[in-house]
């Protein structure tokens, strides 16, 4: 877990979310396009889920491996959470709905940054 | 925007996204709060007891939301307006009592004042939707 990892991934869901945008604005429901773009992302955060935990098992600084630990698992269920609430949307709104789930999942992928890093003890 | 007042319950159309919003605040203030409580309770029990109302009551907004509950919507997204204008202008006269913050400190600053704003748009939407 270090810098260029974490911007990476919060770079792509940035990128998703910005692809969801252009979707909602060009007033579309969900697309297959999309749901690829969330699948490649969820496997991304899978990886850093357990890359996250080999990082922590790993390391001898003092990380707040609970806080760490529960913050790489929600951005793991947002994805579906997402998908599932959307896909029954046939509007833009649908597409909305990842929209708010991929800067969510940009944001809380730099916190995880943070905590990995001590920022918030 | 495409039409957004077609929708009939406060759960389709833009109430969709809206819903998906409010649950982000839900987790976000309710794992907080969890987390405060039971890792530093003693340090900070006024905020730390806020963070917890402040988790419950996005938890019941998103759930009147999405099952299209209008009066419980109502009430909760007001009871919300009121916490984060209340909380809002307290944090700013006096920083002694929340030591630690909330999701509505600084008018939700931290968050990107979209605690501030949400209430607004939910009260707009509800309004909408009954109309």
């Amino acid at each position: 877990m270090n810098d260029p990892v974490a911007y990476a991934v919060a770079g792509l869901a940035v990128v998703a979310a910005v692809y969801a945008g252009w979707l909602m604005w060009r007033d579309e429901a969900f697309t297959n396009g999309l749901f690829y773009v969330v699948i490649v992302l969820e496997l991304v955060l899978l990886a850093l889920l357990v890359g996250g935990s080999i990082a922590l098992a790993r390391t001898e600084r003092d990380v707040d491996g609970v806080l760490f630990i529960s913050y790489l698992v929600t951005v793991v269920v947002i994805p579906p959470a997402a998908v599932i609430w959307g896909v029954a949307e046939k509007s833009r709104w649908g597409t909305g709905v990842v929209l708010v789930a991929m800067l969510t999942i940009a944001v809380l992928v730099v916190r995880v940054l943070g905590i990995w890093q001590g920022a918030y003890v | 925007m495409s039409d957004p007042a077609s929708s009939a319950t406060t759960s389709t159309g833009f109430g969709r996204a809206l819903v998906a919003v409010y649950a982000v605040f839900a987790l976000a203030a309710t794992a907080r709060s969890l987390y405060q409580l039971s890792a530093k309770a003693s340090e900070a029990p006024v905020a730390y007891a806020l963070s917890a109302v402040a988790g419950l009551v996005y938890v019941v907004a998103t759930y009147a939301l999405a099952t299209d509950r209008r009066s419980l919507a109502v009430a909760t997204i007001g009871f919300e307006l009121a916490g984060v204008l209340g909380v809002g202008v307290l944090t700013l006269v006096d920083a002694e009592l929340f030591p630690d913050a909330t999701v509505w400190s600084d008018f939700g600053a931290g968050y990107g004042f979209i605690p501030l704003v949400l209430p607004f748009v939910g009260l707009w939407w509800v309004r909408r939707v009954r109309s």
